[in-house]
Formats: structure tokens, C-alpha cells, sequence
């Protein structure tokens, strides 16, 4: 569907050079909501603005449904355009149209005939759920119902791809989470290829199914939104994903763990689309002559999938606490001790026969 | 000696006549020259070095002639236009090429006020440079346009009264050969309050256009 191909991109000003974009290459497929998360600077909307072409690669190509744009004359692009909408930080609403001549724009140019774009005007503003502003001015809306305008002027021309340059960023958590809502609906209604700027996680975490990193102008890890939540590969990444689901351990547990471990210990144990934390936990409860206390629980959802930790104190003999949590083990789930200085260290069934072994 | 009723109704008509054919004429070159300035500078849709840095300075060579100056300096391109280089009609030459370069730069600055993302969404949606120069960048800058003409009038008034050097009458024509010249200080009192009551009808015609375009 969109395809980077050792796209680099270097801007000269002055005596100065800046590769905004090193060899990227990504590739996003038919149907996908493709986030790309990075932090100010990181070289996101220059990205993005190589897809429709308001920016020319340095080096490089991207392809659109396997063709590369930057060959084809000036007026041929102009057409193809129409297949690729886009939406803004700002919005970019003209302040002196109404909403309806605002939506209706992109089909004026593309010399709609009238009774079509009033049809079409119509129906998109139903969509978007602002039948009842078609004759207000964008000065007159929130930010959250010029968002739904930029929307709809990008659909007008029923496009194949749209483009989402920080489109929540001026928004509140509130309205962010509607006009996500509102690409998802777009995604899945019209079968649309949605790529998403943003140097929020949470937007990631919220709509998109595919993600890459980058960083100084550099891809620095890809792959389906869950694999990069589960297992972040380099620190920039487990930043961001530390900003949706905390994995630090807090003050009040590190403060509970007394220096009794024969009788109470305290593990971290993380869930990555195991079916939910609490079954295992409740489980391992009855199965073994052990207590356990959840003491710190962050699990959120990840496309319908449980995902996050809970941090449990398990309370027993030594032993009993050793097989519960080698039970937790074979469950596929991962487990973590934490220490009385707030590190965690990995609890896996090598260690654990050392364990063993020294007790 | 007094002047006539008929006479300052005459000078009020020569005046508008004035104003308004170079207003008509210096607006068209003006919003061709200021678009010109906008669209060929660097980064724009239709960046020219060439074309910018020929009409840059063109216009700021106009912009320094003081009228009166430009009035005579130009009289042989005056009869060559017009056929004469005396009377109301000749004025008209000196007047366009006066208000043109001026009007020029506040189209420039009025287009120039729009918001960088209008150009983006509409290079996004796949519009060429006559669209997004007539359907984004004028209806976006048309309430600051509209101060624009109102202040390019105020300034033709203004620079009417020196028309009088090459026998162009108008008010400020009459103020000066019977104000002056003829010592007739209630003439010269009267056509300042003609003058005054002018420009306050356009500065607030032109603050009424332009507050109702911009719905405030
Ligand atoms: N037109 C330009 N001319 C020169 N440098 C530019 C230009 N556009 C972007 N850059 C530079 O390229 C780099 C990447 O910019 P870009 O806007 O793509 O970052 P970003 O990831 O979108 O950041 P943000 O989150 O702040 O929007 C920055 O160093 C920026 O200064
Ligand atoms: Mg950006």
C-alpha cells in the first residue's frame, strides 16, 4: 500500500545540512492503522509529507499501491492526490468558509458536479457526526468538531490512504480518544489505510495495529503494535511504552518488602495476551498452601488483549512460595523478583533450580 | 473672493474621478504585482528567484518617487497613454503608477498573513497554483485585503490634491489656487472638511467590509 524504500531526505540551509530522514524503510499494508511515534524533531512529518509528496525524498522512493509518484507530471499528481487525504495538528480549515464549503473543497476542485457534492457533502458531514454545523464557520467549533471537519474534507474525495500529522496533539484526552474513535470507525467503514504521526503512545496504543520508532531521522524498531509493547528493544522505545503502561515498581511496594523472605516475597509478574492476570493468580492461590496479595496492578488492553503486570506479594513456606511461582512460570507468563532496592531480576526456571539448589 | 457652490461639487465629482478609475487600475496591477511578490518568493508555490528580484525592486523604486516627482517624471508616458499630459484623465497615468507598487505591498502583506497550513492542506488536496492562490489565499486574506484598499484609497485622496500641478482639478487643486493663491481661507476650510468627511466615510466603510467578513 505505501512503501518507503531507502527513503533519506536532507535539507540544506545554508552552510548547514540536516538528514531529516536516514535509508527509512517501512512498509505499510492494505487496511493497516500504522503509527509512527518519535520525539520532536525525530523527522515524523517530514515522513509523512514524503507520502503525498509536499516533500520530495532526497534519495530513495516511496510507493503508492506499487507506484512511485515523483516520475509522473505535475497534473497527473494532482489527481492522484485526491486518493490520499490528510489531516493536521492545526487543522487547517479555511476560517472563512463554512464547514459545508470547507468539506466540500476538495470536490470543487476536482470539478464535482454540484448536485454530487452536495450528496456527498452531506453524507461525509452525517459521518462525521456534524450534520447540524454544515452552516457554521470553523471559529464557531471546538477543537474536537474542527478535527471532524478536517476528517471529513479528506474523505470528501473517498481516498484509499489518509494521513494524520499529529492530529490529536492540540486536543484533550477527552477528545483525542473520540476523534480516534472516529479513525477507527473510518479504517473499518470505509476500508481506509490510515498513517499516524504522533510522539504519543497512547494514541499508538489506542487505534494503531503496526508501529515504528524512530529517532534522529532513523527507524529504530518496527513491528505489530503488541510485540513493541511486550518487547521493546532499545531504551528510546521502552520509554514510550513505559508512558502508557507503568513498569517501574512503586515507592509503597518497595517500602513492603522486609528482609523475612523465607515467609513473603514479592514478584513482578507480566502479562503479555495471556488470557488476564487474575485467573493464574487465583489459581496458583488454590493450588498451592500460599497467599497472594496483589499490591500494584497495571493492566491495560492492547487490540482487545490483556496486557500490562501485577505486582503480587506471595506469602508461605519457602518451598510452597518456589513451586507457586514455578507454576506461574509454566503458564507462560513472565515473573520478576523484585528486591528490596526496587530492581527486578528475572526469575527463570534456571535460576530457579539454583534457587532451589542453594535453599 | 469665495468660490462657487457648482465649482466645489465639480472639484468633490473630479476628485472621485480621480480615485476611482485609479483605484480600478492601480488595484489590478497591484494584486498582480503583490501576488507576483508572494507566490516567486523562496519556499512559495512558485518560487523564481528571477522574476522576484526583478519586481522586488521595481516596486520599491516606485515606492520611493514622491508623487509630485513621479507627476512630472513620467509626463511623456503620460501623452503616450492618454494623448495629453494635462487635465483630470492625464493625472490618472502618474495615479495608478503611483498607487500600483504601493497597493502591491499590502496585498503582499495581506497574503502573506495566511497561515502556511491553508497552502499545505491545499497542496495536500491536490490543488494547483491558480486554485490555491484564488480559492485559499484570497478568500483567507479578504478581510485583511479589504483594510488594504481602504488604506490605498485614503492615500489616492491624498495624492489627488497634487494633481492640480498638471491642471488635474479636484479638491485639493481648488484648495490650493483659491485657498492659497487667493488668500480664500474658508475655501481651504471647507475642502479640508470635504477631505476629513471622505476619509472618515471610506476608513469606516472599509472597517464595516472587513469586521463583517471577518464575523467579529
Ligand atoms: N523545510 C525544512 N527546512 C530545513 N529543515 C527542516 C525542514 N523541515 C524539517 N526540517 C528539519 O528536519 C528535522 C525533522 O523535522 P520534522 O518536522 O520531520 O520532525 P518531527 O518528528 O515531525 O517533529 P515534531 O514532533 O516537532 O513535529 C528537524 O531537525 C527539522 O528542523
Ligand atoms: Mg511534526
Amino acid at each position: 500500500m505505501i512503501e518507503f524504500r531507502n527513503v533519506s531526505k536532507v535539507f540544506k540551509t545554508g552552510d548547514k545540512q540536516i538528514d531529516a530522514l536516514k535509508d527509512i524503510d517501512i512498509t505499510v499494508e492494505k487496511g493497516d492503522i500504522f503509527g509512527v511515534i518519535g520525539f520532536s524533531g525525530a523527522g515524523k512529518s517530514t515522513l509523512i509529507r514524503t507520502v503525498n509528496l509536499l516533500e520530495k525524498p532526497s534519495s530513495g522512493e516511496v510507493l503508492i499501491e506499487g507506484k512511485n509518484y515523483t516520475t509522473i507530471p505535475e497534473k497527473k499528481l494532482r489527481e492522484a492526490k485526491r486518493n490520499i487525504g490528510m489531516i493536521f495538528q492545526h487543522f487547517n480549515l479555511l476560517n472563512s468558509k463554512t464547514v459545508y464549503d470547507n468539506v466540500a473543497m476538495p470536490l470543487i476542485l476536482a470539478k464535482m458536479k454540484k448536485s454530487d457534492i452536495h450528496t456527498r457533502v452531506k453524507e461525509i458531514l452525517q459521518f462525521v457526526g456534524l450534520s447540524d454545523k454544515a452552516d457554521n464557520y470553523p471559529n464557531e467549533l471546538s477543537g474536537g468538531q474542527k478535527q471532524r471537519v478536517g476528517i471529513a474534507r479528506a474523505l470528501a474525495p473517498n481516498p484509499s490512504i489518509l494521513l494524520c500529522d499529529e492530529a490529536t496533539s492540540a486536543l484533550d484526552p477527552q477528545t483525542t480518544k473520540s476523534i480516534l474513535e472516529l479513525l477507527k470507525r473510518v479504517n473499518q467503514e470505509y476500508k481506509i489505510t490510515i498513517l499516524i504521526i504522533t510522539h504519543e503512545m497512547e494514541v499508538i496504543k489506542q487505534v494503531c495495529n503496526r508501529v515504528a520508532v524512530m529517532e534522529d531521522g532513523q527507524l529504530i524498531e518496527s513491528g505489530s503494535v503488541f510485540d513493541i509493547f511486550a518487547h521493546p528493544r532499545t531504551v528510546t522505545t521502552r520509554n514510550f511504552v513505559r508512558s502508557v503502561v507503568r513498569d517501574e515498581v512503586p515507592e509503597s511496594v518497595i517500602n513492603l518488602i522486609n528482609l523475612d523472605r523465607e515467609s513473603s516475597r514479592i514478584y513482578k509478574v507480566e502479562f503479555f495476551g495471556t488470557d488476564s492476570g487474575q485467573p493464574v493468580v487465583s489459581k496458583t492461590a488454590k493450588r498451592f498452601n500460599v497467599e497472594i496479595n496483589v499490591l500494584f496492578g497495571n493492566i491495560t488492553e492492547l487490540q482487545g488483549i490483556p496486557f500490562g503486570n501485577l505486582i503480587i506479594q506471595v506469602i508461605g513456606a519457602h518451598r510452597e512460595v518456589e513451586d507457586a511461582i514455578q507454576y506461574i512460570i509454566e503458564q507462560n507468563v513472565e515473573v520478576k523478583e523484585v528486591e528490596a532496592d526496587g530492581s527486578q531480576h528475572r526469575v527463570n526456571d534456571q535460576s530457579f533450580v539454583g534457587n532451589i539448589v542453594h535453599g | 473672493m469665495e468660490v462657487s457652490i457648482e465649482l466645489m461639487i465639480r472639484a468633490l465629482w473630479e476628485t472621485l474621478y480621480m480615485v476611482s478609475i485609479s483605484l480600478f487600475f492601480g488595484g489590478v496591477l497591484g494584486i498582480f504585482l503583490g501576488i507576483l511578490l508572494v507566490v516567486t518568493r523562496k519556499g512559495h508555490i512558485l518560487e523564481n528567484k528571477v522574476i522576484f528580484s526583478i519586481v522586488n525592486p521595481i516596486v520599491n523604486i516606485f515606492r520611493s518617487i514622491p508623487f509630485i516627482i513621479l507627476l512630472v517624471a513620467i509626463i511623456p508616458l503620460t501623452r503616450l497613454i492618454v494623448g495629453t499630459s494635462i487635465g483630470t484623465t492625464a493625472a490618472i497615468v502618474p495615479l495608478v503608477l503611483h498607487v500600483g507598487p504601493y497597493f502591491s505591498r499590502l496585498v503582499e502583506n495581506s497574503l502573506l498573513e495566511v497561515d502556511d497550513g491553508i497552502i499545505e492542506a491545499a497542496q495536500a488536496m491536490g490543488a494547483g497554483p491558480f486554485q490555491i492562490i484564488f480559492r485559499f489565499l484570497f478568500p483567507e486574506a479578504l478581510a485583511s485585503l479589504i483594510l488594504s484598499v481602504t488604506t490605498a484609497t485614503i492615500g489616492l485622496i491624498g495624492a489627488t490634491a497634487m494633481a492640480g500641478a498638471i491642471g488635474g482639478g479636484g479638491l485639493g487643486d481648488v484648495a490650493i489656487t483659491y485657498g492659497y493663491q487667493r488668500f480664500s481661507t474658508i475655501t481651504i476650510f471647507i475642502t479640508v472638511v470635504i477631505l476629513v468627511a471622505l476619509v472618515q466615510v471610506i476608513q469606516s466603510l472599509g472597517n464595516i467590509f472587513e469586521r463583517r467578513i471577518r464575523r467579529v
